[in-house]
């Protein structure tokens, strides 16, 4: 067992600091992910209620495509699909340059595109909570629409979406997992890593579960905190 | 004809090759995912009563079942399990399972089942927990015993509650699935890797992209419907 952990430990006789590096990867990338992912989301959401059938059509398509495709495909796609994509553009500006898709990126697009689309239908539910009267009157107090959604609905918005993004974060946090398959060195990268030079896969995976379990439970704690927040003011009934 | 047609749009050697293959890959999905949700419901239902129950202990128990599964990837659950059987070669050899183990297919299928139970045991204790205290009550008052109860007035009321989420579980599922391919089982996507790894076509994903979709819709579909068919005594005249 004393020798189990000593794979642990930092430096260079052990792994300990590979797979807090990759932690933090892991970390990094799920928090770049989020605003990038949400507010695409919530862009798609108030496209497919808007006026225009153009956009609404093409937010339903988009929702479509990423909530039925694996991530792990996604994630492929954005990745080679991103790279020919990258090089048809350089041999047409007559660059002769060597392009590489950086993993980082390729994983926060692809996860971004599937966290918008998931988000899309929370920020509907909550749009649609929203009672009608409210942006009647913000119109009523002469508010431009821009206006009205930033000062009336928006406030009002998150309470309600928080619930359903908190569930988005999670899934994004478990999902960050399939970048290894990229070659980034993310948590579970660096943990295939390591076990591949000690022979120990049951070890090192497991304390990459624990990690990821870790996070979770933080995550939780920091959720439970800001629905505390945005509840504030808000009597709850009482049985 | 219809091949030249066909042509414009794929590239109809890579077609031959691997047409075939990956619709058999689609056929490997169905199979692990249809196995793995029944079995998975079956489990999920043992973990949903344990959640309820009035031991502490036991509840406790499924607690920690569920926000384990549900905690952690999908990926990570089954690179534990298939490579760290692995090393336990000599304790699950005299017990027979390290011919189970050693399988990938079989190490998929297990951990999907273990995860989906997790989902579903939540989805089913939510519609359990939705219905009116009446409904048990009634079911005493009129002499049930308490398995009869379950089986006859609460799970059917409670699965028609969970319908829709079940539903979706079973879409994650089929996506989720994808992560087999990791282990070598040639789903669909193992096979559409393998594809790519020794054509380098770029085709083959967006192949794979279509069939996965088809198949989600698909099955979207064929849920709302059953859905629709299943309350139909629940709707207003």
């Amino acid at each position: 067992m004393d020798r189990l952990f000593s794979l642990l430990a930092f430096g260079p006789s052990g792994w300990g600091d590979e797979i807090a590096a990759g932690a933090f990867v892991t970390l990094s990338l799920a928090l770049a992910t989020l605003p990038f992912g949400i507010l695409l989301g919530l862009l798609v959401a108030l496209a497919q209620r808007g006026r225009s059938r153009v956009l609404a059509g093409a937010a339903t398509i988009f929702n479509t495509i990423f909530r039925g495709l694996p991530e792990l495909l996604t994630l492929l796609i954005v990745y080679y699909g991103g790279q020919i994509l990258l090089q048809a553009v350089v041999r047409a500006l007559g660059l002769g340059i060597n392009v590489q898709v950086n993993a980082f990126v390729a994983g926060m697009v692809a996860l971004g595109l599937v966290l918008a689309a998931f988000s899309a239908e929370v920020w509907a539910g909550a749009l649609n909570s929203i009672a009608k009267g409210q942006r009647e009157a913000g119109y009523a107090l002469g508010l431009s629409r821009w206006q009205t959604f930033r000062l009336v609905v928006a406030p009002q918005l998150l309470r309600v979406a928080l619930p359903g993004l908190s569930n988005n974060w999670l899934a994004l946090l478990k999902e960050t997992s399939l970048v290894s398959t990229i070659a980034l060195p993310d948590l579970m990268r660096q943990t295939n890593v390591a076990v591949g030079n000690t022979k120990e896969p049951f070890f090192f995976f497991s304390v990459a579960i624990l990690l990821y379990l870790l996070f979770s439970v933080a995550s939780g704690g920091v959720i439970a905190l800001l629905e505390a927040r945005a509840n504030r003011g808000m009597g709850r009934a009482r049985a | 004809m219809i091949r030249d047609l066909l042509g414009l749009v794929v590239d109809l050697n890579l077609l031959d090759r691997y047409g075939w293959r990956m619709l058999d890959g689609l056929a490997i999905t169905l199979k692990l995912v249809g196995i793995t949700f029944v079995l998975g419901a079956v489990l999920g239902l043992g973990i949903a009563l344990m959640r309820l129950s009035r031991n502490r202990i036991v509840a406790g128990i499924a607690f920690a079942y569920v926000y384990f599964f549900r905690g952690t990837p999908l990926l990570a659950q089954l690179f534990v399990l298939y490579y760290g059987a692995g090393q336990f070669r000599d304790t699950l050899e005299p017990l027979g399972l390290w011919t189970i183990l050693r399988d990938a297919w079989n190490c998929a299928l297990i951990t999907f089942t273990l995860n989906t139970a997790a989902y579903q045991a939540e989805i089913l204790r939510g519609g359990i927990q939705s219905l009116p205290k009446g409904q048990s009550e009634a079911a005493a008052a009129l002499g049930l015993r308490p398995w009869q109860a379950l089986w006859k007035v609460i799970l059917p009321q409670a699965l028609i509650v969970g319908l829709r989420p079940l539903g979706n579980e079973l879409i994650l599922m089929i996506k989720a699935s994808a992560v087999a391919s990791l282990i070598t089982v040639y789903d669909l996507m193992g096979v559409t890797r393998l594809a790519f790894s020794r054509s380098y076509n770029f085709q083959v994903y967006l192949w794979a992209a279509v069939l996965y979709l088809a198949l989600v819709e698909t099955v979207r579909r064929v849920w709302a419907f059953a859905e629709r068919r299943l309350t139909r005594h629940l709707r207003p005249a």
